[in-house]
């Protein structure tokens, strides 16, 4: 969807302001959304598509106002509910009402390293061979995404070039709606910038995505 | 905004929400509290650039290590202990030879934490997100790193679960220097690729 997270290209955000010797959280609460939200993925209610998905969907108005971690907290919040674990009253009252559904699937600290350092891998074994080869001109997908997806707005319906086969990995716009759908190629795909932004293009510039196959048709 | 202590009852509104949905998770079981201290202290005091500024200062001194990192570039950052979470696919983009790389996520916020920690704000926010794709050559002028007309600039924007480092062009006047040495050049901006590595003399 080119929701409110869909901002490549987009006018009028201002200046890039880097905070000198920014600390790594602003307030003690920003530490333990992060914290909560990892272990709450851990739950495995959802793929981590599924948790973008929900933090795109949030109102335009929030999503480009708020913090980051209040996007977080937010989506948490939101994905919590979907999948029954935390009910809007309960936030309301902050207090358990209904017994946990997955309680043998919590995190517990000691397992923290080993589960932080094993990360979540998203390669897949491929069902076919990947239809483009490095140097092939393709074509982008136009098309309209209700749902999520992996292809930014700026580089719908593009001509670009297939620098690199990254490998099969799980398709996101399938991964977000529920259980893992499998694999699909993945392509690092080069647009020169003219491509991209016509005659306001900065010269000498060039943008690689990561495009999955099928959002790729040969051009 | 300031620190609340145990008893402040001046909550901000996130802290209230935070706590309210820690409180009713721990209680049904769901979330360990100690957990939740264990990630924060990862990233904290643990897992920061000084990883992925390692990993740099042995692809300048070690030709074969940086054609390893070119082949397989997770394997090899997995063998100095830097794997895991938002690591689990890594490339390496290489500056030099008239092209300057730079990262961003336009679609949220992808960074290679084991290699460089949690993002920094601005990595996050509109602006950057933005600005990177569209007028990448304003953006590094922004962050003080102006290049010559004809260094092509290549903006790596990451939209799949591939995570980007770039090594930055290593600074003259630094043959024989140790690794510790190097890495001490190398900051978190120059592995984004929105800043430069530091001159010999300039390193804290």
């Amino acid at each position: 969807m080119n929701g409110p997270q869909d901002l490549g290209g987009r006018s009028g955000f201002g200046p890039v302001v880097p905070e000198p010797d920014e600390p790594v959280f602003h307030a003690p609460w920003e530490g333990r959304a992060l914290g909560l939200t990892l272990c709450a993925g851990a739950l495995g209610h959802w793929t981590l598509d599924e948790s973008r998905h929900a933090r795109e969907r949030l109102p335009p108005t929030f999503y480009l106002s708020a913090s980051y971690y209040d996007i977080w907290l937010t989506a948490l919040e939101a994905l919590l509910e979907r999948h029954g674990e935390v009910s809007a009253e309960e936030r309301a009252t902050g207090q358990a009402r209904d017994p946990g559904l997955r309680p043998e699937r919590r995190l517990a600290a000691a397992d923290v390293p080993a589960v932080l350092a094993k990360g979540g891998p998203v390669d897949r074994a491929p069902e076919s061979p990947p239809v483009f080869a490095v140097g092939d001109e393709v074509c982008t997908s136009r098309s309209r995404v209700r749902g999520h997806t992996r292809l930014p707005g700026y580089a719908q319906g593009r001509m670009g070039q297939v620098v690199a086969i990254r490998g099969c990995h799980v398709f996101p716009d399938l991964n977000a709606e529920g259980a893992d759908a499998g694999g699909a190629w993945l392509y690092a795909v080069s647009f020169s910038g003219e491509e991209l932004w016509g005659s306001g293009a900065e010269p000498g510039t060039e943008v690689i995505i990561d495009a999955f196959e099928p959002y790729l048709a040969q051009a | 905004m300031h620190d609340h202590g145990p008893g402040d009852n001046e909550l901000s509104p996130e802290e209230a929400r935070v706590r309210a949905l820690e409180t009713i998770l721990v209680e049904k079981g769901l979330v360990d509290p100690a957990a939740i201290d264990a990630i924060i202290e990862t990233y904290a005091e643990k897992v920061g650039p000084r990883n992925g500024a390692q990993v740099v200062a042995r692809a300048w001194r070690d030709g074969g290590f940086a054609q390893a990192l070119r082949d397989d570039a997770t394997a090899t950052i997995a063998e100095m202990g830097f794997h895991g979470r938002q690591a689990e696919h890594m490339e390496v983009v290489w500056n030099g030879d008239g092209v300057h790389n730079m990262v961003v996520c336009t679609l949220c916020s992808c960074y290679p934490w084991a290699v460089l920690g949690l993002p920094p704000v601005w990595y996050k926010s509109p602006p950057y997100r933005s600005r990177a794709v569209a007028e990448p050559r304003a953006v590094l002028a922004e962050f003080g790193v102006d290049l010559p007309e004809e260094t092509r600039i290549r903006v790596w924007d990451s939209t799949a679960e591939v995570r980007y480092l770039v090594v930055p062009e290593r600074p003259s006047g630094t043959d024989g220097w140790s690794e510790d040495r190097l890495a001490a050049l190398v900051t978190r901006d120059s592995m984004i690729g929105t800043g430069l590595a530091l001159q010999p003399g300039a390193a804290a």
